[in-house]
């Protein structure tokens, strides 16, 4: 794993969000988003969804909360080689021209994400920090035509964040594996591209 | 449904044998009345459907004389689903559960895929004949078939691969386009089957009845998706792979010298899940949910993005849609 979620801190706010619907919550998230007509909802007799979002990729060992070492250190916002996180900097392919790490690390608070505004968000929020640039993805998302859900297709469901697919620092899509972190299943993104499943049989190669 | 006069229509007597009984019209547009039943009525006293069961052993009497599966009471139905079971049990040993629930009122299913997702990574291949209980090899069937295009060609099936080989997908230059049953709302599989073994349910899947099939596959070659797909064997699945959360018009183990195809997971979806190609997909490909519902995503694809049907000038009209997201 290249890149690094919290551990312990995160699990916690998981599953606190976990009960929220994550529809509404997304859609709170987006400041310009119509709130959903109530009328309309009145109308279908069963319940909205429930989503649950999905458990977030864990962070590299002894990575979070970032405080743990920033705490200690000066805050230097000046643009420069970093060569304690050179396994973030060596893969790093997210317009690496125009933006570095405190585009979206937070300068005084190292356990948060930080928007455009200066406005802090949590880790397990970060599709809020996403979508300010990929609004289109956001919103596909957010109605579940981007991305990936598992469970009922008219009851509870699971969704996936951007990070359980795009690693942040190197986003193109690769693949995505399942892993099981502090005794919970996940799925986290590869970086190496997925090989097929076997090929079908030619009809020649059938016995009849 | 209206007998669709663009299609051949098997009448004749010289015609090869499609259905046991020739001269029959295989079309019934109201109630079932089908040719198999009618030439079981007429047989049923004299010695044919003795010879009938005495020349092939897998035949049971019973089986043969039972009403179509959209006739049974419920308490038939209740007989024949612990048939299923009992014949599950001394086939693979194993406890299984065959349920035949009905579809749900106001529920149609809709499915989406989208191209410009889809990496032919063919995990849906796979979980497909892992949930459905499909012959592993010898005879090998799949009900998934991803196909390998050329992005210059397009949506082009003189070059199509089905049979890629990669270490690493997508290739360059290449797109996937996986083709399945598409679950046509006019589907000629169903109006050339001379027994009526196959039909389109309420919630739109069109569903087997394998024991009521003869195997004939005048469907198959009336389906143009090649979505069908028949076993020359006895379906190869060992005992420990056996789904045993089945449903009498899905997964349940087919008998041998029988059509089958994808149901939409029918023992799945009727329970409200994902059907297995969607959970298993890794890059979320694939979308599923009731078309009826203006909140589900599926509704959301067809309202937002660029779908189009497969084969549209066939005007099978399916519920199977692709789709472009960016
Ligand atoms: S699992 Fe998804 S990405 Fe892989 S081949 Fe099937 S549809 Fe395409
Ligand atoms: S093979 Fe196809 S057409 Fe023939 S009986 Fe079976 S379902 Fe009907």
């Amino acid at each position: 794993m290249g890149y690094v979620r919290p551990r312990m801190g995160a699990l916690a706010v998981v599953a606190a969000l976990a009960v929220v619907p994550g529809w509404a919550r997304a859609a709170e998230a987006a400041p310009g988003a119509t709130p959903k007509a109530p009328a309309a909802k009145a109308t279908r007799p069963e319940a909205k969804p429930v989503l649950v979002q999905a458990e977030a990729p864990p962070f590299s060992e002894g990575i979070y909360p970032c405080s743990a070492c920033h705490a200690g250190m000066p805050k230097n916002g000046t643009r420069r080689e970093l060569v304690f996180h050179d396994e973030q900097q060596s893969i790093f392919d997210h317009g690496a021209d125009q933006r570095w790490c405190l585009d979206c690390h937070d300068l005084q608070n190292r356990d948060v994400l930080r928007l455009a505004n200066g406005a802090p968000v949590p880790f397990t929020e970060s599709y809020r920090l996403c979508g300010q640039c990929h609004g289109d993805k956001y919103r596909d998302w957010r109605v579940g035509v981007h991305g990936k859900r598992v469970g009922h297709w008219n009851g509870e469901k699971t969704y996936f964040l951007c990070v359980n697919c795009h690693n942040p620092h190197s986003p193109r899509f690769k693949g995505v594996q399942e892993i099981v972190s502090g005794g919970k299943k996940t799925v986290a993104p590869t970086l190496t591209y997925l090989k097929p499943e076997p090929r079908p049989k030619r009809p020649e190669e059938q016995r009849r | 449904m209206t007998p669709n006069k663009s299609l051949p229509v098997v009448t004749d007597a010289d015609a090869p044998p499609a259905s046991p009984r020739d001269g029959v019209d295989p079309i019934g547009d109201g109630p079932l009345d089908p040719a198999r039943r009618a030439f079981l009525r007429t047989a049923a006293a004299g010695t044919a459907v003795a010879a009938l069961a005495s020349c092939s052993s897998g035949v049971d009497m019973e089986d043969f004389l039972r009403k179509h599966f959209k006739e049974l009471s419920p308490d038939e139905l209740k007989k024949v689903l612990a048939k299923v079971e009992k014949r599950n049990q001394e086939r693979f040993g194993k406890k299984t559960t065959v349920s035949a629930k009905g579809p749900q009122p106001g529920v149609e299913y809709g499915y989406g895929l989208d191209i410009s997702r889809c990496v032919g990574c063919r995990r849906c291949v796979y979980a497909c004949v892992k949930e459905n209980n499909q012959s592993r090899t010898e005879p090998q069937i799949h009900w998934i078939q991803v196909l390998e295009m050329d992005k210059e060609h397009g949506v082009d099936l003189a070059h199509a691969d089905l049979y890629y080989e990669a270490d690493a997908v997508p290739r360059p230059g290449k797109f996937y386009f996986p083709v399945q049953c598409q679950q046509c709302r006019n589907p000629p599989c169903v109006k050339a089957c001379p027994t009526q073994a196959t039909w389109k349910e309420q919630d739109g899947i069109v569903v087997i009845d394998y024991d009521w099939c003869i195997g004939c596959r005048c469907c198959m070659s009336a389906c143009p998706y090649g979505a069908r797909h028949f076993n020359w064997a006895t379906p190869n699945l060992p005992a420990e792979e056996l789904n045993p959360d089945q449903h009498y018009l899905g997964n349940r183990p087919r008998p041998k010298g029988v059509v089958e195809k994808c149901t939409f997971c029918i023992q799945r979806v009727r329970e409200g899940r994902y059907t297995a190609c969607v959970e298993v997909c890794p890059v979320g490909a694939r979308k599923f949910g009731n078309l009826l519902d203006p909140e589900s995503e599926i509704r959301k694809v067809m309202e937002t993005k660029r779908v189009f049907v497969f084969k549209e000038e066939l005007a099978t009209h399916p519920q199977f849609y692709y789709f472009y997201a960016t």
